[in-house]
């Protein structure tokens, strides 16, 4: 049996699979819905972290007697009012404040040490105490930077003012005086990339991943459960052939879904591709032959779909995690970093990124393209020969 | 060998340690009708399936329409048809689009295609719903495109696994007539599983009853049916107005007694060999305040063959409430039923 017919073969098994897929109204809507509903629940679990808090209610003690610490409060009044970040409520105490953070009515507070006026007097640095809601670390860190900023532009307001009164430095020149350094952010790209930006090709690589995954072994073993398998395996084709079709009919399925995200990505969220999209697709389908071949060698463990589908499961969650779909592949512990060297997603999510964000080039994305081809080349010749086998058992 | 379709020698496969198939031979001719008649569980699905090329034998081996079935597979493939337990169709396809699909894998040309998709579609009258969706069709309507979906590529060989299963009486004979009509026409060599004896007695030149794997008789329907006569088997039905479970299981231990069914709240059927049977059962009945209706003689069917043989119940015969069967089994054959 000659290599095109073998082609010819496996074309129809895609037309039936694909056919059987457009008449499906619920997989037509989870092709559009999975996507949706990942960059959505995204969005929501990881909000922008470039965005600044704003009204966050915060409480304010000042133990202080003396007048410096009514001051301080009236400054730090004043500055809000032109940041707008917090709302200020007044504390008694460090003890009020936390019992106020238990119960949530307030995200953090500000206490104002007993000594503040005795201290700045006596020509020591007066102590302000700053605390947040760490259950919500996010809001935490936000909060806490907030009130740092706030004091810290208080702080260099009062310096200022010290230095032109005392010294006769000349107003415009006191802040150089304090900050005599000024840091500019040179970027690769114009804008600050937001979240989305970041997770954008990570999800298209999860997502396809996710799609042939699930896709092939369902596919193969929901055929073996009804018994429509046997059909094609009673026709004198070859078995390579039948893999082959399915292959490419969920291939198309998960590049629809790479592009649908593509297209949310862009709409939806604003993310911009400063990258080749023909690259982009490119580096898809480079990441559908790595994963084919896992996805045979699965299917052709698993005698029922039900074995199949836990098998994906069980696989999938550490891909997902460990794949650098989320959080930047760095910031894992050593030993992570090392499982998610050997994980064909690291590389298209890396190399999508790369593109996408950066606007890479196919030769700086080389090591990426070489990785994955070397998965999929060792997986598709374990798992071939291993779907011939399970064939016929 | 020109004279055989099929040959096996010591066909043979296990599952770990059930030997579903059990050193099977037997030889199918060609332009033959062969009936597997067997008990749940016998392995008539695993023997046609090893057959088909969809399972490799773990022993023995077997030739297919000239062609080794693990060395040859795929020119076995080119010369056979099947219709397997389970149907082979795609809901979601129309009955055009599931035949054309198996017309593109038997490598048919377009036009070719096209004539024998529309001629197989009028042979069981379902032209009109050549573009509906098979999920929308009835069972009978789906097995016929099944049937014929199986006849495409025009085998020599055609295999049909209980063909006629859950099937109204108009689609069971339709089907039936098809099988006879392709055998009549075009010579396909049939080989058929059934659990309805009448359906066998009517269609197949010959039967093979197999059991735990092994075949226990081969012949053709009318010669087995004389076997048993020929040992003296009575076969009649008791109309004993006051039946009941325990008088049914005093008669069942009746030393002549091979096998029992009940039939309804007032009949039995009993299958009896020795000379003086009749006689011995009548006592019986009488001993237990039986009052007798009526007695009649039956002639011995293909079932009676069966249920001699493997002394078991035939699963389609669901009439009756108690359904109890008793096996002596005949010197050298296995007695006990196996616990399943
Ligand atoms: N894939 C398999 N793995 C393990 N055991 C199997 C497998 N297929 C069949 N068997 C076992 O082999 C035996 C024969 O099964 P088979 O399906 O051939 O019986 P059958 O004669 O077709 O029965 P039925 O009348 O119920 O269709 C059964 O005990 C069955 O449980
Ligand atoms: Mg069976």
């Amino acid at each position: 049996m000659g290599f095109k017919q073998t082609i010819n073969h496996s074309v129809w098994i895609c037309w039936k699979d694909l056919l059987e897929f457009t008449r499906s109204k619920m997989g037509l809507i989870m092709v559009i819905i999975m996507p949706l509903f990942m960059m959505i629940m995204v969005g929501f679990i990881f909000p922008d972290s470039a965005a600044t808090i704003e009204d966050a209610p915060i409480a304010v003690a000042n133990l202080d007697s003396g007048p410096l610490g009514g001051n301080f409060t009236a400054n730090l009044e004043y500055v809000n009012s032109e940041t707008g970040m917090m709302t200020l409520t007044s504390a008694d105490g460090m003890e009020d404040i936390r019992s106020q953070i238990y119960e949530g009515k307030i995200d953090g507070g500000i206490v104002i040490s007993e000594n503040f006026t005795a201290d700045l007097l006596a020509g020591r640095q007066g102590t302000i105490a700053i605390m947040t809601d760490q259950s919500n670390p996010q809001m935490s860190m936000q909060v806490q930077a907030a009130l740092s900023m706030t004091i810290t532009q208080m702080g260099s307001g009062a310096a200022m003012a010290n230095l032109n009164q005392t010294y006769g430095i000349p107003a415009n020149e006191t802040l150089a005086a304090i900050k005599p350094y000024t840091v500019e952010v040179e970027s690769l790209i114009p804008n600050d990339p937001s979240y989305f930006q970041f997770v954008a090709p990570g999800i298209m690589a999860m997502v396809v991943m996710m799609s042939l995954m699930t896709g092939l072994p369902h596919a193969i073993s929901y055929e073996k459960d009804t018994g429509t398998l046997d059909g094609m395996l009673v026709a004198p084709i070859r078995r390579l052939s039948i893999i082959l079709g399915k292959v490419l009919a969920q291939t198309s399925r998960g590049m629809l879904q790479g592009l649908i995200i593509l297209v949310l990505a862009i709409l939806l969220f604003g993310v911009t591709i400063y990258g080749n999209v023909l690259l982009v697709f490119f580096i898809m389908f480079l990441a559908v032959f790595s994963f084919v071949g896992l996805g045979i060698l699965i299917t052709s463990f698993s005698d029922k779909e039900e074995t199949a589908s836990m098998m994906m499961m069980t696989l999938m969650f550490p891909m997902m995690f460990l794949g650098g779909v989320f959080f930047p592949i760095e910031q894992m512990p050593g030993f992570m970093q090392t499982i998610s060297q050997f994980l064909p997603l690291t590389y298209a999510t890396s190399a999508l990124r790369k593109v996408m964000i950066l606007g890479a080039g196919i030769d700086s994305i080389m090591t990426e393209i070489l990785f994955m081809l070397a998965f999929g080349l060792i997986f598709l010749a374990v798992a071939v020969p291993m779907f011939k086998r399970a064939m016929n058992r | 060998m020109d004279e055989y379709s099929i040959v096996t020698d010591s066909l043979t496969k296990r599952f770990g340690d059930l030997v579903a198939v059990d050193h099977v031979s037997f030889s199918v001719k060609k332009g033959e009708i062969f009936g597997f008649l067997g008990p749940n569980g016998a392995g008539k699905t695993t023997t046609i399936r090893m057959l088909c090329t969809l399972s490799r034998p773990s022993d023995g081996s077997a030739t297919v329409a000239g062609f080794d079935i693990v060395k040859g597979d795929n020119q076995v493939r080119e010369h056979i048809g099947l219709v397997s337990e389970k149907m082979i169709m795609y809901d979601r396809l129309t009955a055009y689009e599931n035949l054309k699909l198996f017309a593109k894998l038997y490598n048919i040309p377009k036009q070719k295609m096209e004539e024998k998709i529309d001629e197989l579609l009028k042979l069981v009258h379902m032209e009109k719903w050549k573009d509906a969706q098979i999920g929308t069709f009835s069972t009978g309507m789906k097995q016929r495109i099944n049937v014929i979906r199986a006849l495409l590529n025009e085998p020599k060989i055609l295999f049909l696994d209980e063909p006629t299963l859950g099937l109204d009486p108009q689609s069971t004979a339709e089907i039936r007539e098809f099988i006879r009509k392709i055998n009549a026409e075009n010579h396909t060599t049939i080989i058929l599983t059934t659990h309805m004896m009448a359906e066998a007695d009517l269609l197949c030149n010959r039967v093979g009853i197999i059991d735990h794997g092994k075949i226990v008789a081969l012949d053709t329907p009318q010669a087995l049916k004389k076997m048993i006569s020929g040992e003296d088997m009575l076969v009649i039905e008791l109309d004993i107005s006051n039946l009941t479970n325990g008088m049914a299981e005093i008669l069942q231990k009746n030393e002549c007694v091979k096998a029992l069914t009940r039939l309804s709240d007032t009949r039995l059927k009993v299958q009896a060999v020795g000379a003086n049977a009749f006689g011995s059962i009548l006592d019986t009945v009488k001993s237990q305040g039986g009052i007798l209706q009526s007695v009649k003689n039956l002639q011995p069917t293909l079932e009676d063959v069966f249920l001699h043989i493997t002394g078991r119940e035939v699963r389609d015969e669901a009439s009756s409430k108690v359904k109890e069967t008793r096996h002596h089994g005949p010197p050298g054959m296995r007695s006990n039923n196996r616990v399943r």
